[in-house]
């Protein structure tokens, strides 16, 4: 608190000093979303209204919500589940301590490679000449590459190393004592992990999956290059609308934009206030 | 099993002495018949993770004669242009964040500790509004007057250096206050100011060195992003590298398969780097939004 006086005191001047960065996320980050804030409750004629966001109840648009809210949904949740059992393999699950920088390694390489070469790598594994295609035909599992589950089963590739990049820290936060006190007063693995294990984790997991959300919810390269732009997600849909590739009122776009930034917005907000429940365990 | 049980010994090769900590971390019962479950959970994550590529690189040599789908690409004038442009903005988008990150959060834990949550609220937005969204909205507000930037050639290449730079103030911003938490701020810059330096010579000499590490880890990851980002670059019709990986994925074979392998060895490169430079340290983990 002693930070605190004299930053009061020489408020009039101090303040100078943030305005480079406040001015550069106003004109880069504050301003466009503004504009298309604005764009979203204004009608044709420029009066205030929320028509457009009534539109999002047309079909085609509920249906691009409604996929892109079933694909991150999935990706989330099954790029959570197995991204939190691998990164316990090689933390807690007795795995050799190399294959632990190994995974980290690859968790930071696999996370950041989304996009076109993702959406390739995958045309090449599952598409119609793809290595993998033969086995699938075989086993009567061929994918669309155009479908929902092929860009489900794309989306995993970032969605699963990313999780085990943040929930890393919170698995090991998870004492060893712990779990000692539990077995020695006669706890089984099963009343470990549901009395103690789980709810210590569980802010965290949620968290964590609820990030994976925002991710696969925003994202658009990837789904563009493997599906050619053809299928039906939100982000799809505002790639239509900037191209000029559909004929429909440009407050609509806006208004699906913005519909976009308030789903964001919540599964961040919600991934911040868990992750600061979670962090309480974490010293 | 029932010896492991016993002595609470891993029961897998422990082969780094410093590794016990981790490796024996909570379980100790079970030890074994855990094990096999975490291997199959390990080889499942490994074979996700390196069938994509191995279909991918099967793919480039079924150019004949061998290797010649990479031949081709590194040939081509446009595969050296594109991503030569996408590092050179991705070195000039490291040295604006840099520029305008350093002094912020520097002031900010100096002289402005209350504005802190405000600042830190700003530098999450770019995970909020999504790269679609943004280019969206930077392509309505900079099209016409009074900025026009997206109509001319040096006004787009602004914008992209800005919204790159957007990108990266999530983790660039919490790598370099986290690097400042760690040194004592007041008592450095008051050291420095009692023996006459000025605001430049304190930020250049004594601030940067002390947060080098994380400036650089976070160069790394923005290079990943950057070279080989697609949706903004695309919008704003640069001649950039994703975009044309995009253009030959349309319109040729097998070199997308080459290029896309190499897209991906130069991702390892950064992230090489940046494991190489946490190394020893425990480091936030750093996370960049969606593509």
């Amino acid at each position: 608190m002693t930070a605190a006086a004299p930053a009061q005191r020489r408020f009039s001047w101090a303040w100078l000093g943030v305005v480079p960065f406040v001015v550069f996320t106003i004109a880069f980050l504050i301003l466009p979303t503004a504009y298309l804030f604005i764009g979203s409750v204004q009608g044709t004629g420029g009066q205030l209204t929320l028509q457009n966001y009534a539109h999002l109840s047309e079909p085609n648009i509920a249906d691009a919500y409604a996929a892109s809210i079933e694909i991150s949904l999935v990706t989330a949740i099954g790029g959570g589940l197995f991204g939190f059992l691998l990164a316990y393999a090689v933390i807690s699950g007795g795995l050799p301590s190399i294959l632990r920088s190994a995974l980290m390694t690859f968790s930071g390489v696999a996370s950041n490679f989304a996009g076109v070469p993702l959406a390739l790598a995958f045309t090449f594994t599952l598409g119609a000449s793809g290595l993998l295609t033969p086995l699938l035909i075989a086993l009567g599992l061929k994918v669309n590459i155009y479908s929902k589950t092929a860009l489900e089963l794309a989306y995993m590739y970032f969605q699963f190393p990313l999780m085990v990049l943040i929930i890393a820290p919170a698995i090991d936060g998870l004492r060893k004592d712990w779990r000692e006190a539990a077995e020695n007063m006669g706890a089984t693995s099963l009343q470990y992990w549901r009395h103690i294990g789980l709810p210590i984790l569980f802010p965290s997991l949620l968290g964590s999956i609820i990030l994976l959300f925002g991710n696969a919810f925003g994202a658009q390269a990837t789904a563009y290059q493997l599906s050619g732009g053809t299928i039906n997600i939100v982000t799809i849909q505002i790639t239509r609308q900037l191209r000029g590739d559909v004929n429909r009122d440009p407050g609509i776009g806006y208004a699906m934009a913005i519909g976009m930034v308030i789903v964001m917005a919540i599964s961040i907000a919600a991934y911040s206030v868990l992750q600061r429940r979670a962090e309480r365990w974490l010293r | 099993m029932n010896m492991e049980e016993a002595t609470g010994q891993p029961s897998v090769g422990v082969r780094a002495p410093g590794a016990m900590d981790s490796i024996a971390a909570p379980a100790g019962s079970r030890r074994r018949s855990g094990s096999i479950i975490w291997w199959i959970v390990f080889i499942t994550g490994f074979l996700y993770f390196f069938v994509p590529l191995l279909g991918t690189f099967a793919f480039s040599m079924r150019a004949q004669p061998a290797f010649s789908a990479y031949s081709v690409v590194v040939d081509d004038p446009q595969f050296a242009a594109t991503l030569i442009y996408s590092f050179v903005v991705g070195i000039i988008t490291i040295v604006v964040a840099t520029v305008l990150i350093v002094p912020t959060a520097y002031w900010v834990r100096l002289r402005l500790p209350r504005l802190r949550p405000f600042i830190e609220f700003i530098t999450l937005l770019p995970f909020v509004i999504p790269p679609i969204i943004l280019v969206f909205g930077l392509l309505r507000s900079y099209s016409g007057p009074p900025l026009p930037l997206a109509g001319s050639d040096f006004g787009s290449n602004v914008l992209l250096v800005a919204a790159y730079v957007v990108l990266s103030l999530p983790y660039m911003y919490r790598a370099v206050d986290t690097g400042l938490r760690s040194i004592d701020v007041r008592s450095l810059t008051e050291a420095s100011q009692s023996l006459g330096a000025g605001w430049v010579t304190i930020l250049w000499q004594v601030i940067f060195p002390n947060v080098r590490v994380a400036i650089l880890s976070g160069a790394f990851l923005t290079l990943a992003i950057v070279v080989g980002e697609f949706t903004i670059a695309t919008f704003l019709a640069r001649p950039a590298f994703g975009p044309y990986i995009n253009l030959i994925g349309g319109n040729k074979a097998y070199e997308p398969a080459a290029v896309s392998l190499i897209s991906f060895g130069l991702t390892w490169i950064a992230m090489g780097g940046i494991a190489m430079l946490g190394r020893g340290s425990r480091q936030r983990v750093q996370v960049a939004g969606a593509r």
